[in-house]
């Protein structure tokens, strides 16, 4: 059994061997995760989700500096990447913009291989995020792979999801698609200083105004003056901001969005409504992957077999020998 | 979903600013299926002890060419042990005079790899020490 007071007693050794257990689903594992899932809940969890290159690891670090220095938090990071779906293998190299955080010990990073999950986490983050989070990280932010437009899993996670956009990335119709801009409680948009900012800006900015209340004044001079509405006790309308990460430029400013956030979010008890979603949605996870367990031990994998040649044949369909499969290991009990 | 992976940090300490070779290897170890953390260029041995220590890692590879490597590996390696991670095998690759192999074995080295090695010997090396991932 693993000594959890080594790991919430500040012991890095512990606290990354224990990932370890974790990240591999083992049984030690996934003990400990259940002794510490009490201790779980206080973190505030940022996600920082966005297209490959749009430099989500230079804002993360970014970011951490500054919740270091003027808010004094312990900063954790998850960083996940690609595996390789023909290896399994995977380089990680999310660090590598992260080198500015080394020898601060309120600050630790963790990289992840998605090790073939699609969501832009890996299956293991939000059991890694909960270790982080139990052994007492005022902040943990975890930074997906590079998303496209249907990786939104991390909205789940997340109590506040940043989206990071940068210039070139398409037109006003990619932004009024559904996805990943969704998600967005901030939207950042990075490499503010290459050309074609303003446009991202003005697309992003369109695509939020479809969705909120906007209202239009017209003065006696007839200028228009445009003022967005928004519900102070419900409604939280994403604020987009312009960073340069690489100059250090506007980090200020999304840090302070990300505390006004969960300032919102703990006002309007969001806080809780949104932990409660990510908890259900665990369970029925968690619920899911243990009944197909009990499921592969109940039936014999001659059966299966048996019910697959039939489909490759196309004598069966994948539904009908479900059915036939299901009944099976029912009948043996 | 037990699933265990074998995880190389590949880091190139001191100042010299040819990652090439790191590059090549981390690529033939991530076409073996491992999970490679690369740090980039000029790290030093506290950065790397740093690293290899909140990633984990069965394995730490270090890329040198400047010559510096009789100060910066055995500094590494003491790090590495320093943090409790004993079990971490450390190989080196890059540009070691014969007469310098021996000071970095007895320093705790596992492996050296000059130029030409190839990179299938350095995965048959490390996947011989990790056989159960």
């Amino acid at each position: 059994m693993i000594d959890l007071d080594a790991v919430t007693s500040g012991s890095r050794l512990a606290l990354s061997r224990l990932l370890s257990e974790v990240e591999n689903g083992t049984s030690a594992g996934k003990d400990a995760l259940d002794r510490l899932f009490v201790r779980s809940g206080r973190a505030h969890l940022v996600g920082i989700t966005g297209a490959p290159g749009t430099g989500k690891s230079s804002l993360v670090s970014c970011l951490a500096k500054v919740m270091r220095s003027r808010l004094n938090k312990t900063v954790a990071i998850v960083a996940i990447d690609p595996s390789s779906p023909f290896t399994g293998g995977a380089i990680l190299g999310d660090r590598v913009r992260m080198r500015d955080l080394a020898g601060d010990p309120g600050v630790f990073i963790r990289s992840m291989a998605s090790r073939g999950a699609l969501g832009g986490l890996a299956r293991a983050t939000a059991a890694v995020v909960q270790v982080l989070d139990a052994s007492g990280f005022d902040i943990v932010m975890v930074e997906t792979v590079g998303a496209g437009q249907n990786e939104v899993d991390i909205a789940r996670l997340a109590h506040t999801t940043i989206v990071v956009d940068s210039p070139g990335m398409g037109d006003d119709i990619q932004a009024i698609k559904a996805g990943i801009l969704e998600i967005a409680d901030i939207l950042v948009i990075n490499k503010a200083d290459v050309p074609g900012a303003e446009n991202t800006e003005r697309a992003l900015r369109a695509n939020l105004d479809l969705g909120y209340t906007v209202r239009v004044n017209h003065d006696a001079a007839h200028r228009v003056t445009v003022t967005e509405e928004k519900d102070e006790r419900t409604d939280w309308l994403p604020p987009i901001l312009k960073t340069i990460a690489t100059q250090n430029s506007g980090i200020e400013e999304v840090v302070d969005q990300i505390m006004a956030h969960r300032e919102h979010l703990e006002s309007t008890g969001e806080w809780k409504q949104r932990d409660r979603e990510r908890l259900r949605a665990e369970v029925f996870a968690q619920l899911q992957e243990t009944l197909m367990q009990r499921w592969e031990q109940q039936v014999s994998p001659a059966r299966i077999d048996d019910a697959l040649a039939r489909v490759y044949e196309r004598a069966l369909s994948p539904a009908a020998a479900i059915e036939t499969l299901i009944n099976d290991s029912y009948n043996k009990n | 979903m037990g699933e265990k992976k074998i995880r190389v940090l590949i880091a190139k300490p001191g100042l010299d600013g040819h990652d090439r070779g790191a590059k090549v290897v981390a690529r033939a170890l991530r076409d073996a299926g491992m999970e490679v953390i690369y740090t980039g260029l000029r790290q030093s041995p506290e950065m790397i002890a740093e690293a290899a220590l909140q990633e984990d890692v069965n394995v730490i590879g270090l890329s040198i060419l400047s010559g510096a490597h009789l100060v910066l590996v055995p500094r590494v390696v003491d790090l590495v042990k320093a943090n409790g991670q004993k079990d971490v095998l450390i190989f080196v690759g890059g540009i070691i005079p014969e007469e310098d192999v021996a000071e970095l074995t007895s320093a705790g080295v596992t492996a050296i790899y000059g130029p030409g090695t190839s990179t299938s010997k350095v995965v048959e090396d490390i996947q011989a020490a990790f056989p159960a991932a």
